[in-house]
């Protein structure tokens, strides 16, 4: 069949029932400056490994609050914890603990980051 | 009279007690690895024994350190301690000579009074009834200290104490209960006879004046008795099992053995050495500032014994260093915290069996080492050859001062000289060890020594204290690593750079990682002294502060590191300085937004005294000059 460059998109909503946001109530339990986090993306911009990789404390920090944990389980062990974005942070979330509870998470619920 | 059958509780305790210190030690031996077994055998028969026998009377029975810093605690624990010792060894001694017969068993000379009521009458033996009532009386003023502090700290100089365990507040008990039931017993004992001295002889005689003391000496002989054999029982379990302890951890340091890295017998024997005095809590800024008890040095001392969970403890901490330095018992704490940290939250690697009084190591399987790499993404790399390398660190790139700073400064010295991370590079790996994540930390590691090594340079100038320690002692490599201040220092004294002197008033924030982590204590205040006026602030060398925005501490709160920079800010600029220094990037991030001082680094400083020489015009170096004034790198 003729390919005219259409095609239909996938389903973009975002299945509350369906997802597992074990690992960001495990970071904001113990973290709860987590919550208080606007993605702003000043943490991305200043990341050490986001000047090689598309790596974004933002980016995870939205994709954990809505239970998409398969991208963050793979990028998380990226982090070099070095803490540039914590000192940028202009809400004060901690994020270097964000990381170090998110990298535990993964361990004790489903072992994707090592 | 031979015996009685009031001394088998003491007889029991103590004896139970021998045989524990034997097995104890004969089990620690055993775990011992094979090179430290060999340096403990070389210090046994070499000069470290003599050394080890002068540091047990100075610091275990004198507590030499502990009078320095805090002349009433320090009084009080000599006086239980070395106080103790003499009524043991004059009391031997006095039950050898005026007893019926020599080398009497150890209850013949502990209830020597009992035994011998007589004793006492003539006057050599009063003489001798002086000196132990002297020691009696000497142990009993510091009980009276020591039991006034657990009620009121301030009595004795603390600010706050331990909270003790309900078997450590039983011990308490019985231990505070020996001495003055001794004293109870042998006045009536000799207001009964007529004998004793100035202590026991007039309390004896007053008592007896309407008691009958004869009869009611009986059941204080009993009690303490009784509170010697329970306080020997309990020692394996509590925080006096320090007293034996220590003075194997005085004997294996002398020895040359070290914490290192991993758990092992020398860190168990540090474990149960802290006798928990609470020195490290007072000088503990999360303490004093931040208003957390619960995480100090002496707390997870407390929790590796108990082996209760101590993930948090390990981790609420900003590994400044300060308890290391007050430890009157010399406790590596600081490595014993991160070998905590690197064993994780999971496990516990001990188990306690037969009702605690043996710990063992339990076999807990390795967890498989992860063979995927965290890093793989980080790019080859080619750089230049250089002689000097400049390496910023993270924390610098949030200071662009400080790198324009060092920019300048590396310029005006002339020497071949390149910028690695420029463009901002890889983290030198030392947060993640903070974190306990050696693993990770290696590869970064790995990475960033390929790129040293490529260059060829002979030198490594780093920014940041954090940088310059993992550099200094995880990098395998040929260079000399040098701190920007000692590579400043090193400018002024070859004179590659002429600074002139800016007539402006100076206090110095000595960085932790730089000064009490690596020693370098001197070079920055060199440097400053060589500029400006350096004042002093009460707060200098070993016994500075900690900034509060430790990498080391992954969970304090932005509130509470603000709460902390703050009260240091407020004792360094007290005197009003025109600059507060420091030699940190991080250090000054933290400092700068609580104080109206300006905060600079050394660099900037250094930076902004640099007198440039006369120089030819069209020569290289002048076009360089021209170049770098109109901001053309």
């Amino acid at each position: 069949m003729e390919k005219f460059g259409f095609s239909i998109s996938k389903g973009r909503q975002i299945d509350w029932d369906s997802n597992d946001r074990r690992i960001a109530d495990y970071i904001r339990e113990r973290e709860p400056s987590f919550k208080s986090c606007i993605a702003c993306g000043g943490c991305s911009a200043t990341c050490t490994t986001g000047n090689f990789t598309h790596f974004s404390l933002r980016e995870l920090n939205i994709l954990l609050h809505r239970g998409e944990n398969t991208k963050p389980g793979n990028d998380i062990r990226k982090c070099m914890l070095c803490g540039k974005c914590s000192l940028v942070c202009p809400r004060g979330v901690n994020t270097r603990n964000v990381v170090f509870l998110a990298k535990q998470a993964f361990k004790k619920f489903d072992g994707h980051a090592d | 009279m031979q015996t009685n059958p009031f001394v088998i509780p003491f007889n029991l305790g103590l004896y139970f007690i021998l045989i524990y210190a034997v097995a104890r030690s004969v089990i620690w031996f055993r775990e011992l690895s094979r090179p430290d077994k060999l340096r403990l055998q070389r210090g046994f028969f070499g000069k470290a024994f003599g050394q080890s026998l002068k540091e047990i009377f100075l610091e275990s029975l004198i507590h030499r350190k502990i009078l320095k810093t805090n002349p009433r605690l320090g009084y009080m624990h000599m006086s239980l301690a070395f106080g103790w010792f003499l009524l043991i060894l004059f009391g031997t001694i006095e039950a050898d000579v005026f007893g019926q017969n020599h080398l009497n068993p150890p209850y013949k000379a502990i209830f020597f009074k009992f035994f011998n009521p007589d004793h006492g009458k003539t006057f050599f033996e009063q003489g001798y009834s002086f000196l132990m009532d002297l020691i009696l009386a000497f142990i009993l003023s510091g009980l009276l200290l020591a039991v006034i502090k657990r009620f009121s700290s301030k009595a004795v100089g603390m600010k706050k104490t331990m909270r003790l365990k309900t078997l450590d507040k039983v011990a308490l008990t019985s231990l505070w209960l020996i001495f003055p039931s001794r004293l109870i017993a042998e006045s009536l004992t000799s207001g009964a006879y007529g004998t004793g001295s100035f202590l026991t002889g007039s309390l004896g005689s007053l008592l007896a004046s309407f008691l009958p003391a004869r009869e009611a000496a009986y059941p204080f002989w009993w009690l303490y008795s009784l509170s010697l054999g329970t306080f020997f029982v309990l020692l394996p379990l509590t925080r006096y099992l320090h007293i034996p302890t220590e003075l194997f951890l005085i004997f294996m340091r002398n020895s040359g053995i070290r914490t290192g890295d991993k758990a092992g017998t020398f860190s168990e024997v540090e474990v149960h050495s802290c006798s928990s005095c609470g020195m490290c809590i007072d000088r503990c800024q999360l303490s004093s500032s931040a208003g957390i008890n619960t995480i100090q040095s002496a707390y997870l001392m407390k929790a590796i014994r108990n082996s209760d969970e101590i993930s948090e403890i390990a981790h609420n901490c900003l590994l400044c260093g300060r308890c290391d330095q007050i430890c009157p018992v010399g406790i590596e704490l600081s490595p014993i915290r991160m070998i905590a940290r690197r064993a994780g939250n999971s496990e516990n690697n001990y188990v306690n069996s037969w009702k605690g009084y043996f710990r063992s190591k339990q076999n807990v399987p390795v967890p498989k080492p992860d063979s995927k790499s965290s890093y793989d993404f980080l790019p080859g790399s080619n750089p230049g050859k250089a002689d000097v390398l400049y390496f910023a660190g993270c924390m610098t790139h949030l200071t662009p001062s400080i790198k324009n700073a060092m920019t300048r400064i590396l310029n005006a010295s002339g020497l071949k000289w390149s910028f690695i991370d420029e463009n901002g590079g890889v983290c030198c790996g030392r947060p993640l060890m903070l974190a306990g994540q050696d693993k990770e930390a290696r590869e970064l590691i790995n990475y960033n020594s390929q790129i040293i090594w490529k260059t060829g340079a002979h030198t490594l100038v780093t920014s940041c204290p954090i940088c310059y320690k993992v550099f200094k002692e995880s990098y395998y490599l040929d260079v000399e690593v040098l701190h920007h201040s000692q590579f400043i220092k090193n400018c002024i004294d070859e004179d590659l750079v002429k600074m002139k002197f800016l007539h402006k008033r100076v206090t110095y924030h000595t960085p932790c990682e730089l000064g009490r982590s690596s020693g370098v204590y001197n070079e920055p205040k060199d440097v400053l002294r060589h500029v400006t006026n350096l004042e002093t602030t009460g707060f200098e060398d070993e016994n500075s502060l900690c900034c509060g925005g430790s990498l080391g501490n992954i969970m304090l709160s932005q509130a509470k590191k603000r709460r902390i920079a703050a009260d240091v800010t407020a004792e360094l600029t007290r005197n009003n300085p025109d600059y507060l220094a420091t030699a940190c990037p991080l250090c000054k991030k933290t400092l700068a937004p609580l104080t109206k001082t300006i905060v600079a680094d050394i660099s900037e400083i250094a930076a902004e005294a640099i007198v440039l020489p006369e120089i030819k015009k069209n020569s290289e170096r002048h076009k360089r000059h021209v170049r770098e004034s109109a901001g053309i790198a």
